[in-house]
């Protein structure tokens, strides 16, 4: 496979997990929104714009916070340079350039989803629609996912696809966690106040595993357990650590395919060392947003090895 | 441009009635509820916009992918009609690929007096770097497209040759998978010949053109494209797909050990046959355009060494040149010692100068054309043309008459298309596509058919507002 195609499945599939987080990122904080005072809604859409790193362009652009101006811009904001508009058509760019190796049903459900929702991100979107719009966004991804599942050859380009699904999804999860980090810090004064478990729900809300945390731990919300579960619970799929797992096998098979162990296999054999046996009480000595911070260096670290390794540039 | 006189239609004579090809279809068509042809016509739509079959459009601002449109009935040819045109149509290939190694070798058709040296010193396409270079296998043209007009019952002419990069393809065979899906019954009921194998085929007729260094059981094919702006390249992702071959960028490629090379996740590996959907100019910035970044640098040198196969082969374009065009009848009787099967359209060349004035005194009957132009840009149209078109062209033509030649106003045959009113006859043309290799001459039943969707239009450029059809080729 050329390294430039390589490259384009890699961001074609970081661009669709983007986009998809993004959408339940701001479903989290519609609804958040929905049964809270307009100062603490402020203060829920503040959080989006900074989880997403737009503080500057979004201030810029905007005197203050609202639902309405914040999911417009991070949607389709012009001065937002990278808006879920912007991410979708560069999902279907990159799928273009892959063409001939993706199948004609991931094609056609990327350009689908484009074709469909492109027109509605091209106008100013209102509180009526938000919501359908952004189910309508989820559901593209998934679909994307569905036909890449069911048709695409197990070979070389399979695993770059997932590399980038899974590099994105560990870097927003970490990040969803880090701007919450002091809200999750076993403190005596903030347990049991009924802020902190909306805020708590929030963030398992924002990486959809509200449900499935309720269901594991019987409806119990508490911050220990949530950063046990969102960081190191396997079994989600949302999960730092089953993403490092998954994106280790994806790894470990590319090196297999092409009889080579790069920069990038000794990078997630490092991360998967130094993470692997980590408790949660040990991550809480060292400080949460530590161990955030250098989970997302490490993160970027393995990226940048990906596409030196298999040549994604001249 | 509008026809003038009695025009042929392909569907029905003169009283109303179904000509034979089309019998069959026809009692099909009397069957469908107009309704569920309604839908079946929105449906088309939406399936080629779907499936990204579209061709990109520069405007002021940004690229726009436009679909060209198609209309879901059938251009039928009979298996009789066919035989006879393809016959021709590779007696034409044959002589083109003839000339184009005789004009960069000995030039025995100048020597001969046949064909005037200026032809060639005037031509834009013409590429020095070729002279005395056999390409492998000798082909020149390893892809060609053959755009053909019908007149009358048996009266085919030839309009124009693309020996350079004919286009179009990636539509006949969308055309016909859009037919097979929408109308599944009509395939059991009439037989009409396959073109779906024509991305193997290719695959076999380039690879059957292997350079001198490669050494291997399978040569590697790789297309090179542009890149995903550039307005066909849903045809060039189409074609390398379908082929199992890699698509490559000039950014993809470098000159590694004497071989063109493709930058692959395990390194560089070689490439034996380009299929290039580059112009000659963009193709190598050390020989052509510096500027050029779509080609690789060095290209040329490697070619020239036998170690990459170039389709089709630099320097082809000389072919398409509509001055040379004049001259084909001359062309196939010198290479093939046969009277040409398919005529040419007639043709005046402005640069003689009783020719000038012939078409100077009737430039309102007549339709002139660029000798380099393409794409249907630059030519005027005499019969739809105002009188201050006419008299600008008129200037253009006194300055440069070598630049331009002239031909009458055909009465192209029409096809009907669907309209929410029922079947209305439209203009068509016919470009069928042919392929060369050492083992022979390849060419797939039908083509695409174009078609000149508002009434009485004689332009089927897609371009300018054409649209295309299935064709099909009768099974006897």
């Amino acid at each position: 496979m050329l390294g430039r195609t390589a490259n384009s499945l890699f961001w074609m599939f970081r661009y669709l997990e983007r986009a998809e987080n993004t959408a339940r990122l701001l479903e989290a904080a519609l609804r958040m929104a929905l049964t809270r005072d307009v100062v603490s809604a402020e203060a829920e859409w503040r959080s989006v714009i900074a989880t997403l790193g737009l503080q500057e362009p979004y201030e810029a652009a905007h005197e203050g916070y609202d639902g309405l101006s914040v999911w417009n811009f991070v949607l389709r904001g012009a001065s937002n340079p990278g808006n879920v508009r912007m991410m979708l058509a560069a999902a279907r760019a990159n799928a273009r350039a892959a063409r001939i190796n993706i199948s004609s049903d991931v094609w056609e459900a990327v350009n689908a989803s484009w074709i469909r929702l492109d027109p509605l991100l091209a106008r100013p979107v209102g509180q009526g629609a938000v919501g359908a719009l952004l189910a309508a966004i989820r559901e593209a991804c998934t679909q994307v996912h569905g036909a890449f599942d069911g048709s695409i050859l197990r070979d070389e380009g399979f695993h770059f696809a997932r590399a980038g699904t899974f590099i994105e999804r560990a870097d927003s999860t970490a990040r969803i966690l880090d701007m919450k980090y002091f809200l999750l810090l076993p403190s005596l004064a903030h347990v049991g106040s009924s802020l902190d478990t909306g805020q708590w729900e929030q963030v398992l809300r924002s990486v959809a595993g509200a449900r499935a945390y309720a269901w594991l731990n019987a409806g119990q919300i508490e911050a220990r357990g949530i950063v046990e579960f969102v960081v190191l619970d396997e079994r989600f799929p949302r999960s730092l650590a089953f993403c490092r797992k998954a994106l280790r096998a994806t790894l470990d098979a590319l090196a297999r395919m092409h009889g080579a162990e790069g920069r990038s296999t000794a990078l997630i054999h490092a991360a998967d060392e130094r993470f692997g046996a980590l408790s949660v009480d040990q991550i809480f000595e060292g400080g949460l947003h530590e161990f955030l911070l250098e989970f997302l260096a490490r993160n970027a670290a393995i990226a940048h090895a990906i596409a030196e390794d298999y040549r994604f540039h001249a | 441009m509008h026809a003038r006189g009695s025009t042929f239609d392909e569907m029905f004579d003169g009283e109303g009635n179904t000509r034979p090809a089309y019998a069959e279809y026809c009692r099909w068509y009397d069957e469908q509820p107009p309704e569920l042809m309604r839908r079946k016509n929105r449906e088309a739509d939406d399936t080629f916009r779907r499936t990204g079959i579209t061709f990109n459009v520069y405007g002021e601002n940004e690229a726009e992918e436009r679909l060209i449109p198609f209309d879901m009935v059938p251009r039928i040819i009979t298996a009789a009609e066919w035989r006879r045109l393809s016959r021709g149509i590779e007696q034409r290939v044959r002589a083109l690929n003839s000339f184009l190694y005789d004009l960069y070798h000995r030039q025995e058709i100048v020597r001969a007096g046949r064909l005037p040296e200026r032809l060639l010193r005037n031509n834009d396409a013409w590429l020095g770097n070729m002279v005395g270079f056999t390409p492998p296998g000798g082909i020149y043209t390893h892809i060609v497209g053959i755009d053909l007009v019908r007149t009358g019952p048996d009266e085919f002419y030839v309009l124009e040759d693309n020996a350079r990069t004919p286009s179009g393809v990636s539509y006949m065979l969308e055309n016909r998978e859009t037919m097979m899906g929408m109308f599944p019954d009509l395939f059991s009921r009439i037989a009409v010949e396959s073109v779906s194998n024509y991305p193997r085929r290719l695959a076999r007729s380039l690879a059957a053109c292997a350079p001198p260094a490669f050494s291997g059981t399978k040569p590697t094919v790789a297309v090179l494209t542009p890149g995903i702006y550039n307005s066909a390249y849903f045809e060039h992702a189409f074609l390398a797909d379908q082929m199992g071959a890699e698509l490559v960028e000039g950014s993809d490629l470098r000159v590694v050990d004497g071989r063109v090379q493709m930058r692959t996740t395990r390194g560089y590996q070689p490439i034996d046959v380009l299929y290039r959907r580059v112009d000659d100019e963009f193709l190598d910035p050390l020989t052509f355009n510096p500027e050029s970044l779509l080609g690789v640098p060095g290209i040329m040198d490697v070619y020239r060494a036998g170690g990459i196969t170039i389709a089709n082969a630099p320097g082809t374009g000389v072919a398409d040149d509509k001055a040379i065009y004049s001259f084909m009848p001359e062309i196939v009787e010198f290479y093939t010692g046969e009277r040409p099967l398919l005529p040419n359209v007639q043709t005046w060349r402005c640069a003689d100068r009783e020719s000038l004035k012939y078409v100077l005194d009737h430039l309102p009957e007549l339709v002139v054309k660029e000798v380099h132009g393409s794409g249907g840009y630059g030519m005027l149209i005499g019969p739809t043309a105002s009188k201050r078109e006419i008299a600008a062209f008129r200037q253009k033509l006194e300055a440069r008459p070598e630049n331009y030649i002239a031909q009458p106003t055909l009465a192209l045959s029409t096809c009907p298309i669907y309209t929410a009113k029922g079947l209305s006859p439209r203009h068509v043309d016919l470009r069928p596509f042919v392929l060369v290799s050492p083992e022979g001459i390849d060419i797939t039943p039908g083509g695409l058919t174009r078609v000149a969707l508002k009434k009485g239009s004689l332009v089927v450029n897609s371009s300018q507002g054409g649209g295309t059809k299935d064709t099909w080729v009768l099974k006897d």
